[in-house]
């Protein structure tokens, strides 16, 4: 494959959120404000990079049938790593994303890209099919993000946007948005747009 | 008696309805997206993750408390031991403990009722990496359950993730003879579902307890 498809692969056509269908719990449960979507993109950017390139380096020396241990023993090493880093640099962060960091060792888009890409290929490859990948993961996201909270809370990236005299004449926040309906109903409605757009039917 | 009955359930109702795994949290979507279009597979998931739920939530209960906590190891009786704090390990601990405890029932379950290994051997692998189970754990260190607390959220927890996609299942089972865009057709119109799943179950949290 060339690289060039390696890395726009991902970002679209074959988007791990929207057609791979991989990584969904977090994407709904961080996205209620655009700051948190940022940070959890940049933790699963690392993990998964990194993950993908350590299984690609020692692709020829795991024996296959302890693979899936030995893969989620390196995942949950990494994200150990980051999310000690997250509670000591950004601890309030860190609190509001609570058990999701941690889960980012069962999200599906780190364990399903080492098994089926870092383990076949070069360890090149595997670090830009896992940067693209977290790429186009963190575009879902930041997008679903930017709804939930613009609907939700009026603001975006915490700027809100909304002058005071408007909710004084009557406007009110969204309060949906920001339960878990509203993650669900948003997320579904840019998969319709995303497949509309791509051509895509599942059957 | 009636007090400490009165506690459980509560947790219980809590965590089936109220903080429902799937439609609160989120937690388990890959599985529950992937496995709710048939009503069989639907249960025996459910089932399994019930059970997997019940098994490691304790365990790691046990070893989060005797071995990774602030001074867990005081027990041991060796004064090196009493300070030494190892809740760094925790998420590799646990997400072991997960893989153990599932290979494990897979083999016992083998050997010992093949009939319910038919039913549900082939989704236990899939369990290993149902962010349910981690996320039970997880919240049960959170939270700073007891031991008996922790069986108790384990089953219930795992008895609202069978409930939501047993519901869901059945609802897709309906949506075959329906015309829905194609664009929608099968991941999109699923997680408009659950998020209309999700509205219902929020009437549950007006209750008081």
């Amino acid at each position: 494959m060339l690289r060039n498809k390696i890395f726009t692969d991902p970002l679209m056509d074959n988007n791990p959120i929207t057609r791979q269908v991989l990584g969904i719990c977090s994407a709904l449960a961080v996205t209620v404000k655009v700051e948190l979507a940022v940070v959890m993109t940049l933790a699963l950017t690392f993990v998964l990079t990194m993950s993908n390139v350590i299984v690609s380096t020692f692709r020829k020396q795991i024996p296959h049938n302890v693979r899936i241990i030995i893969q989620l023993v390196i995942i949950s090493s990494l994200v150990a790593l980051a999310d000690l880093v997250l509670k000591g640099f950004m601890y309030s962060v860190s609190k509001e994303l609570s058990v999701f960091v941690a889960l980012i060792i069962t999200n599906c888009i780190v364990l399903g890209r080492a098994d089926t890409f870092a383990m076949n290929n070069n360890v090149k490859d595997s670090f830009i099919d896992g940067f693209a990948n977290s790429l186009g993961y963190g575009i879902i996201l930041i997008l679903v993000a930017i709804f939930r909270e613009f609907l939700g809370s009026g603001a975006i990236y915490g700027i809100s946007l909304f002058p005071e005299s408007f909710y004084k004449s009557g406007y009110i926040d969204n309060g949906l948005m920001l339960l878990a309906p509203g993650a669900f109903i948003i997320l579904g409605l840019i998969i319709w747009l995303q497949r509309t757009y791509t051509g895509f039917v599942e059957e | 008696m009636a007090e400490f009955l009165e506690h459980y359930l509560s947790l219980a109702t809590k965590a089936i309805f109220i903080e429902n795994i799937l439609l609160a949290y989120f937690l388990g979507m890959c599985s529950f997206l992937a496995l709710s279009n048939k009503v069989e597979t639907a249960s025996g998931i459910g089932k399994a993750v019930i059970f997997v739920n019940a098994i490691t939530v304790p365990l790691n209960w046990i070893i989060k408390t005797y071995l990774l906590d602030d001074g867990a190891l005081s027990w041991t009786g060796i004064s090196a031991f009493s300070e030494v704090n190892l809740s760094f390990l925790t998420f590799i601990a646990f997400i072991a403990t997960i893989a153990a405890a599932v290979q494990l029932v897979e083999m016992v379950m083998d050997r010992f009722s093949p009939s319910l290994y038919n039913k549900l051997g082939i989704f236990l692998p899939l369990i290993a990496v149902n962010c349910a189970i981690l996320g039970s754990s997880i919240f049960m260190q959170q939270r700073d359950y007891t031991f008996f607390e922790a069986i108790v959220f384990a089953v219930s927890s795992g008895f609202g993730w069978y409930l939501a996609i047993l519901t869901m299942s059945t609802i897709r089972y309906k949506l075959r003879y329906s015309n829905i865009p194609k664009g929608l057709r099968g991941l999109g119109i699923t997680m408009i579902l659950t998020g209309l799943l999700a509205i219902a179950f929020l009437s549950f949290s007006g209750i008081n307890l």
